[in-house]
This record gives structure tokens, C-alpha cells and sequence, in this order.
């Protein structure tokens, strides 16, 4: 088979194979992935995905103090826990009417940062990366791997590998130079997360109404000068994995239908903005806007809010296929925000977890994950939106709101500009990430070292702010608050892999009500009550097939790629292949795919 | 491999310090389907000293060749083919292993009906979801060692706090705590939420070790913890203990001093992050300014919330600190025997006892 084949035009009889990959992912759930693939006509005819772990965070929240909702739900993860402490935090901030010193956030802000570039890189080069690495290539697309052998790389003058699978090569498992340099990276990250926020995963020194970490000197030089050891490894990133993805586009003519859906993108906005935020509802909007990453919803490529307000209140719970009873006919919590908005019945503020086990039913209730959406107030449509991975829709975002101007980052429209300083060997660069034509499984990898580069840039300007202060005298990191009778909060950042919103009730100074929304239960969410597939399903199913294995040693590599492309909360792999196919039925013509935009 | 005079011999097998009976090579079966987030995983990959790799690798002198099976650092293909190694231990065809399970292990048996609160892979018979306890039920007994990573899996962790609808526990509670693996060993505790990377790495390293019969077995105190990682308490490490001595005390967050007033549970929780930071010496908790909230202990959370609160007793102590020492270590001891038991209603009955009522919205 050569690389160039074009794919089947004439439609064939189906072959269709039942095919699925359980266990794939462990920390917010143990992934499945079920599908149906028409061999013959080489696509993907039908897919669930499905979780089989439940632990009922908001379930045992109910009674406990408020304060301690930050130092519990950080346990929801156990790779982006801070992530969850800080939007708790956030939350609760709302809710208590307490403002952290401003050296605070830069504190918050640089802990973050470090923790995107982190994960992002152990994530894409340790085990997304593992999936377009030679072995996996040369197992799945022989003839491909021969094509990159003969292939100049473009950026070979920056990461200096000769041919594309140089670079393949250079991703193999625990042998390629630039896997293991990336585990060494990660840990040079993390000491960077450890000295702003105390411990990695679940961090020690995060509170509401600030942080306890000491600012001194060298808590800002330590971590400058690890980000200055790893700020050529992330240039050299960026420019191999463009390398990569530009090849497959044109080694696999039709790559970009793999993991393709409509763009129907959600960015929660990361990196408050110390001088606007003020965490009063009113004010959201002003200081939604203001935060570093801009948040939006994005659908057909059009931004159609980056107000945090209306973000707020377009968010829905929806069941359909989850093993959860519904809680609609229960008294609300809110009726309205607190500018008199109604808040509707399926919104997170009034959500009630009751679990009830039951038998996995892929016709009926197969996962423990409920379905997010987003009402799209204009065509009273719930959306199925994705985090595209979290930096596709990050960027995109940014970009298109336009709002960013910085130091090293400003967003043009169409693109975001990233400049980052001279490190040991490469001179300073400027990076250009422009808004893609897809929303699809290379443009979600490809997002990923930009951001990461974004990450990097953004940490100089806040370590150039708080260094500022710092030696101005202007030490204070925390702020005392009384936990009010009654109130409610809520709290929208980006965990690394998405959306991430807390949302929380407070009655007799205890909670009432509290509901994280990470972003795996938007992006692996089964079926809702419409029958709207959730983004993992809705990506895989209806995709053509590269892989040139048959039904007896098929691997799945291209599934598996989109899956993994929207970085399925976890540092693990994604495993793939769980034995050999069964074919099920052969039938003509089935009409899959048109649901695809 | 040798050395002589300029010329280097390299021998197929690493060598040895010395003769010794035991195991050349084992297994490591990985499960972290418990209720857990995985970030005990994720904290081994931070450990250096020594790195997993290097253990993979056979860069540590003196251990079994060792052949890890866990999701984040397999390279196998995953489904059916990454799980065939746990299916071989279960029908007794692959030996030695050592079990390590991480997360809390639910209660099926609250469970009327199909369901199942996790589970890992499916029957391959049946093809419906095979549960965490069917797996724990077939391996443990087979394991030569198991042990419990993270404070979850060891003694229920914060899935088990009261309220919670799982009913889950920790290892020793579902297998009992007079459990004993084919090596003799009870079930190895190493708690932390999550676990501090070099304590989980030193612990295993020295089951490795006594596998490879180079080594005793590891001292494990009462609660089957290593000895020598959690024999003192965090304040016997902190930063801050002069303040405390001095009866100095910080009065919010903003404040470099003894943090007891603030939460800070340091003076009866066993554990030796403070001394010793949380990577590389780097971070950690009261030393760098954050409380401790006693996240190794068997009665975590519910023992230390609200964590922002001065532990019930601290104001005694602290006022009286310095005239009554003995007293205060004598008080400080009753409240550490306190805070070293599991709540009660961790079991694997047919009741759910953890408080929760699911309709308690009314
Ligand atoms: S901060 Fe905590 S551990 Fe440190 S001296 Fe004070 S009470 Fe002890
Ligand atoms: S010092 Fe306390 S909070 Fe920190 S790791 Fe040890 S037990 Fe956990």
C-alpha cells in the first residue's frame, strides 16, 4: 500500500466489527471505548464511550465546612489537583467577598503556569507523541514510516533531527533521546510547581483568600532559572511537532477528516488579571475579559460570548445515558444569580447527585460521567462543546477575542504571537500560532506545545510583576474572611486538559451544595437525553481509518489518536486493542458520518 | 561490568554485592481502578532518588530484574493485551508478583443488583465490567507481596470521609489486617495523599530488595507503615518548630512563624515531609507555608477538618507550652493514638454506616 492511496470512493457492502478498548484512562475515570468499524469502507460507524468509576465528590462535600472545599476536590485529580484547588478557590472567594493580595495571584498564576507546561509535556511527548512514534508507525503505517525515512524536516535548523523520522524515532518508548529528556523536563516543571504552591498534585500552600507561600528572592529565581533550562526544549518542541503533523496531512491525504467534528469550542479563562480581578459576580464580565486566557464559546469558528456571566448561565447538566436519577423535580437551590438572571434547574447550582449502580446498557445507561452542555440562548440548542484537548480552545479563544496584549503574548484575531527569550543554545524566538481550518485530532496535538509556549511566556511576565513587588516591600500573600450564613460562588479556570467551573452553595455557614465540572465529563460524556453524542464519541464515530492492518491485528492507532487528543485526564497511556475484532454483521450502506460537519 | 586497565568488559547480568537465595526476577501488577485520582502514579514518575526508570532499568544494584505493569509506563498495547499478565497471576501462572493497589476499595456488597462502583476491564466471558474486589479477591492471595499506594488505598483516604455513598476502605480493611502475602509480609502501607515520591520509591526498593533476599524484611509499625518514613512527626521536622518552642505563633497565612493557630496538625501527624520536602528537597508543607492537614493518617480527612481551624487542644498547648513540656507531650501522645485509628465504619458489611442519606436534600 502506498502512503498515497487515495481512500475508497465507491462505497462497498459493510464488514462492520465490533471493536473496543477498556480499560484506556484511570484518573477522573476508567475510560471504554466502544465502537463498530466498517472495514470494508475502512470507517468508524459507531461509537460509545464509557466510565466505570464513581466517587462522589459532591455528594460527600454536603455539610462540611467551606474552606475545606479546596484541599477536598483537589483529590478529584490526581494530575491537575491544583487546578481544582485554585478554581475552588476562586469559587469561594466569590462567595466569602474576599479579594487575595496581588502578589497572591502572581503566585497562583506562576504555579499554574508551571503546571501547564508540565503536564502538557508529559502528556504529549511521553504518551500522545507515543502514537505517531516510528514504532508505532512502522506497526500501523509501514509504508508511511518509509515516506518520512526520505522526508527533509523542515525545522531540522531548530530541533536539529534530519528526516521526519529522526524525530519519529527520537519519541520511541523509554529508548528515544527526546522521551526520556522529556521525563527529565518533568521534573524540572514540577520543582517549578513545588516552589509557588508546596506539593505537586495535591498542593499545600493554596487557600481561599490567598497562599501561604513565603515570597522571598530566590522563590522567584528558583523558578526562573528552571524555566530558563527548559525554554529551548520548548521552542525545539513546537517546531517538531509542526514537522510532524505537517507531514502526516501529506503523507495520509484526508488526515484532517480523523477526529474531526464541528467546531464547537468552551474555554473557561485562566491567568486572573491581579489589577482588574475582584471576584464579584456583577463584575465578572470585566474581569473574565481581563484574565490572561481569554475565555468563550466558539461555535462554526464564530466567538459567540466571552462573558463569563452568560458562559455561567448557559451551562447544563443533562442525563440521558448516565447511571444517576434525576433531581428535577427537587426544590432549585438558586433561582436566580445575583443579578436576577433565572438559573435554570439543570444548572450545576441546583444539581442533586443521587448514584444508582446499575448494569451497563450501551441501548440504555452505560457510563457513571452525565452529560454537560452548553444552551446556546440564540438557536436554543445544548451544545456538546469540547476543550479541544484545552489548548486548541485556549488559544482559540485568545485569539479570536483578541484581548491579550503583553510583553511576550498578544493576540492578533487570527493568531497569537508568543516570544520567548534566548536560551542556551537558541537565539530569542517569536512563535505564531494561527487559527486552524479544523477542529480535529492533529490541530488538538499541535495546540499543545503552543500552549505550552504560552505558559512559558506568560510565567516571565508574572515573575517580572511579582519580582517587582517583592522589592517594593509589597510582601502580603493572604487575606482574612468570615464565611458568611448563606451565600453561593462560583469559580471558572482551565484545568490543564479543559473547562473546569466550581460550583458551590453555602447555608448555615456549610455547604449545601457543591458541584465541580472538570473537563473530562464534557469531553468523554455519553449520549444525552436528545441522543446528542458527547465530543469523544462524536469525534471517533463517522472517522475514516489509515491504519493499514486488517480486523485480525488492527491496533486502532488513529481512534486511539483522537482520543488522546483531547488529552483524556491522564498521564497514562492510552491502551489500545482489546483482542481480536468479532464481526457482527455484514450490511450495505450504512449512512454514517453525515452527522459530521 | 569491569574494569581493567583501560578495557571494559560487559557482562550480560548486572552483577551483584554478593551470593544470596532469592528471587532473580518478579513482577509488579499496578491496579489504580480503587477509588482513586492516580496521583500516586503520577507522584512516583516525580521520584529521583531513585527515578523508576532506573529501577526499570536495572540501574539499582541488587534488585530482581523487575517487570513493572502500570498504565503510565507500559509500553504494551493495552485492552486485553495489556491486562494479559493480571489474567496469568489470576489462574497462578505467573510468579512471583507483588500487588500494588491504589484507591480506596469500594463496598460491592452495599450494591443490590448489577451494578458496580469500579471496575477493571471486562469478564472475558461475559464481557460486563470485572470489579476491582473480583480482582483483588483472585490476586492477593496469590501475590508474594502487596502493598497499598497512597493513603486511599491503605486506610480509605478522602473517597471514605463520612457521607460518602461507596462505602469505601482501605486494603487492610477489605483483606483484614492479619492478612499475610506468600513472602510473610502483611499488606505494605505507604500512605500520603498523594504519596511523597522518594518514600513510595524507598519502600519499594526495600521489598525489592528482601525479594531478591538481599535485604530483611522492611520494620513496619502497627499500622503497617514503614518505620523509619513515619516514626515522627511532622513538627519534629518543620522549619517552624523554633517558633513554636517560643510559643511565636502566625495569626493568618502572611507569616513565616508556627502555623498551629492556622490548622497546622504537625505535633501528632507521623510523617517526614516537612524535613524532608515533597521533590528534590523542594516544596513540602507547615515548612513552606502550608498546614498540615494529617493526609498520611488512618483517620483522614475527617479527624482534621475543618482544616483551617486550630486543632481542638492546640490552644492548651500552645498557652502552656513551655512551663508543662511533659504534660503536653503526654497529652500530644493521647491525641496521636487518636488520630492513628481508621473510623469505624470502614468494613465490607452488607450496610452502608459512612452517614450518607441521598435524599438529604428534605
Ligand atoms: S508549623 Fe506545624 S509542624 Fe511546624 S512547628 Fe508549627 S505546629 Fe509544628
Ligand atoms: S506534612 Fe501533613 S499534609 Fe503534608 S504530606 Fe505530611 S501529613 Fe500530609
Amino acid at each position: 500500500m502506498t502512503t498515497t492511496e487515495s481512500r475508497p470512493t465507491e462505497r462497498k457492502p459493510a464488514q462492520l466489527v465490533d471493536m473496543s478498548w477498556d480499560p484506556i484512562t484511570r484518573i477522573i475515570g476508567n475510560l471504554g471505548i466502544y465502537t463498530k468499524i466498517d472495514f470494508a469502507n475502512r470507517e468508524v460507524v459507531e461509537c460509545h464511550s464509557t466510565s466505570s468509576l464513581f466517587r462522589g465528590y459532591s455528594v460527600f462535600m454536603k455539610g462540611k465546612d467551606p474552606r475545606d472545599a479546596g484541599f477536598i476536590t483537589s483529590r478529584i485529580c490526581g494530575i491537575c489537583g491544583d487546578n481544582h484547588t485554585t478554581c475552588s478557590n476562586y469559587a469561594q472567594q466569590m462567595a466569602y467577598g474576599v479579594k487575595p493580595p496581588k502578589l497572591a495571584e502572581h503566585i497562583t498564576n506562576l504555579g499554574e503556569a508551571a503546571e501547564y507546561i508540565f503536564d502538557h509535556t508529559i502528556f504529549q511527548d511521553n504518551l500522545v507523541f507515543v502514537d505517531f512514534c516510528e514504532a508505532m508507525v512502522k506497526a500501523t503505517n509501514p509504508g508511511v514510516l518509509a515516506r518520512a525515512e526520505r522526508t527533509a524536516a523542515p525545522r531540522g535548523d531548530i530541533h536539529g533531527y534530519r528526516t521526519i523520522a529522526d524525530i519519529m524515532k527520537a519519541f520511541n518508548p523509554f529508548e528515544g533521546e527526546v522521551y526520556k529528556e522529556a521525563l527529565k523536563v518533568s521534573r524540572i516543571t514540577r520543582e517549578m510547581f513545588c516552589l509557588m504552591e508546596g506539593r505537586h498534585v495535591h498542593p499545600s500552600t493554596l487557600y481561599p483568600g490567598g497562599v501561604g507561600t513565603m515570597p522571598q528572592p530566590n522563590t522567584f529565581t528558583d523558578y526562573l532559572s528552571r524555566l530558563m533550562r527548559v525554554i529551548d526544549f520548548i521552542k525545539k518542541a513546537v517546531a517538531m511537532n509542526d514537522d510532524v503533523f505537517d507531514f502526516f496531512y501529506e503523507a495520509l491525504p484526508g488526515y484532517e477528516e480523523v477526529g474531526k467534528r464541528r467546531i464547537l469550542l468552551g474555554c473557561w479563562g485562566a491567568f486572573q488579571n491581579p489589577d482588574v480581578v475582584d471576584y464579584r459576580y456583577a463584575t465578572m464580565n470585566e474581569w473574565g475579559r481581563a484574565m490572561y486566557v481569554t475565555p468563550g464559546v466558539i461555535v462554526d469558528g464564530q466567538l459567540v460570548t466571552n462573558n463569563l456571566i452568560d458562559i455561567n448561565l448557559g451551562l447544563r447538566i443533562m442525563l440521558g445515558s448516565s447511571f444517576y436519577e434525576d433531581w428535577v423535580n427537587e426544590e432549585p437551590f438558586v433561582t436566580h444569580d445575583p443579578l436576577g438572571n433565572p438559573v435554570d434547574m439543570r444548572h450545576p447550582w441546583n444539581q442533586t447527585t443521587v448514584p444508582v449502580p446499575q448494569k451497563r446498557d450501551f441501548e440504555g445507561n452505560y457510563s457513571w460521567v452525565m452529560s454537560p452542555r452548553w444552551y446556546h440562548p440564540a438557536t436554543g440548542e445544548h451544545l456538546a462543546l469540547d476543550t479541544g484537548g484545552g489548548p486548541l480552545a485556549r488559544l482559540w479563544s485568545t485569539a479570536l477575542s483578541g484581548l491579550v496584549d503583553t510583553p511576550y503574548v498578544k493576540a492578533t484575531g487570527g493568531a497569537i504571537r508568543i516570544t520567548l527569550p534566548r536560551g542556551e543554545k537558541l537565539p530569542e524566538t517569536t512563535l505564531e500560532w494561527r487559527i486552524p481550518k479544523w477542529s480535529n485530532t492533529l490541530e488538538r496535538d499541535r495546540a499543545r506545545p503552543y500552549f505550552i509556549a504560552y505558559a512559558a511566556a506568560m510565567a516571565l511576565q508574572f515573575l517580572d510583576e511579582a519580582m517587582g513587588m517583592l522589592r517594593n516591600g509589597d510582601t502580603k500573600v493572604y487575606e482574612n474572611f468570615e464565611v458568611p450564613d448563606e451565600s453561593i460562588g462560583c469559580g471558572f479556570h482551565e484545568a490543564v486538559r479543559g473547562v473546569l467551573s466550581h460550583h458551590l452553595v453555602i447555608r448555615d455557614k456549610k455547604i449545601a451544595n457543591y458541584h465541580p465540572y472538570p473537563p473530562t465529563p464534557w469531553n468523554a460524556s455519553p449520549r444525552d437525553i436528545y441522543g446528542t453524542p458527547g465530543p469523544y464519541e462524536d469525534a471517533v464515530q463517522g472517522q475514516p481509518i489509515f491504519e493499514e492492518n486488517g480486523p485480525d491485528d488492527f491496533k486502532g492507532v488513529d481512534i486511539m489518536r483522537t482520543v488522546r487528543s483531547f488529552d483524556p485526564c491522564l498521564p497514562c497511556g492510552v491502551h489500545m486493542y482489546m483482542g481480536k475484532g468479532k464481526t457482527l454483521t455484514t450490511v450495505h450502506s450504512p449512512t454514517y458520518g453525515a452527522n459530521h460537519g | 561490568m569491569t574494569t581493567q586497565s583501560g578495557t571494559t568488559e560487559v557482562q550480560g547480568e548486572p552483577s551483584r554485592a554478593e551470593a544470596r537465595e532469592g528471587f532473580d526476577e518478579i513482577t509488579i501488577l499496578w491496579i489504580s481502578e480503587g477509588m482513586s485520582c492516580d496521583g500516586d502514579t503520577v507522584s512516583l514518575t516525580a521520584a529521583g532518588q531513585p527515578s523508576i526508570e532506573d529501577v526499570v532499568l536495572g540501574l539499582i544494584p541488587g534488585l530482581p530484574k523487575v517487570n513493572l505493569v502500570n498504565k503510565v509506563l507500559s509500553p504494551s498495547l493495552g485492552g486485553e493485551d495489556f491486562l494479559a499478565p493480571y489474567r496469568a497471576a489470576a489462574r497462578g501462572e505467573l510468579e512471583p508478583f507483588i500487588l500494588v493497589i491504589e484507591g480506596s476499595i469500594p463496598n460491592q456488597n452495599i450494591i443490590e443488583g448489577d451494578g458496580y462502583w469500579t471496575s477493571f476491564g471486562n469478564h472475558p466471558d461475559t464481557g460486563e465490567p470485572q470489579t476491582l474486589n473480583e480482582w483483588i479477591d483472585d490476586l492477593a492471595p496469590r501475590a508474594w507481596a502487596v502493598v497499598a499506594a497512597g493513603t486511599c488505598a491503605t486506610f480509605g483516604g478522602i473517597h471514605a470521609m463520612a457521607g460518602n455513598p461507596t462505602g469505601c476502605m482501605g486494603l487492610a480493611d477489605y483483606l483484614g489486617w492479619d492478612f499475610k502475602a506468600r513472602s510473610g509480609l502483611p499488606v505494605v502501607n505507604v500512605p500520603g495523599c498523594p504519596i511523597q515520591p522518594e518514600n513510595f520509591m524507598e519502600t519499594l526498593v526495600w521489598v525489592l530488595q528482601h525479594a531478591a533476599g538481599g535485604a530483611p524484611p522492611p520494620p513496619l509499625d502497627h499500622m503497617l507503615r514503614p518505620q523509619w518514613l513515619f516514626g515522627k512527626t511532622v513538627h519534629e521536622g518543620c522549619d517552624r518548630a523554633a517558633y513554636y518552642e517560643q510559643a511565636d505563633f502566625a495569626r493568618d497565612y502572611n507569616s513565616p512563624k508556627c502555623q498551629v493557630k492556622v490548622g497546622c496538625w504537625g505535633p501528632v501527624v507521623n510523617c517526614n515531609v516537612p524535613k524532608r520536602g515533597w521533590m528534590a528537597g523542594i516544596g513540602g508543607c507547615p515548612n513552606v507555608g502550608g498546614i498540615c492537614i494529617g493526609c498520611t493518617m488512618p483517620s483522614f480527612p475527617d479527624a482534621f477538618m475543618p482544616f483551617m481551624d486550630e486543632p481542638p487542644g492546640g490552644t492548651l498547648s500552645t498557652m502552656v507550652i513551655r512551663p508543662y513540656g511533659a504534660v503536653i507531650r503526654r497529652l500530644r501522645g493521647l491525641t496521636n493514638d487518636m488520630v492513628n485509628h481508621e473510623p469505624r465504619w470502614r468494613h465490607n458489611k452488607r450496610k452502608l454506616t459512612s452517614g450518607y442519606d441521598p435524599h438529604w436534600r428534605a
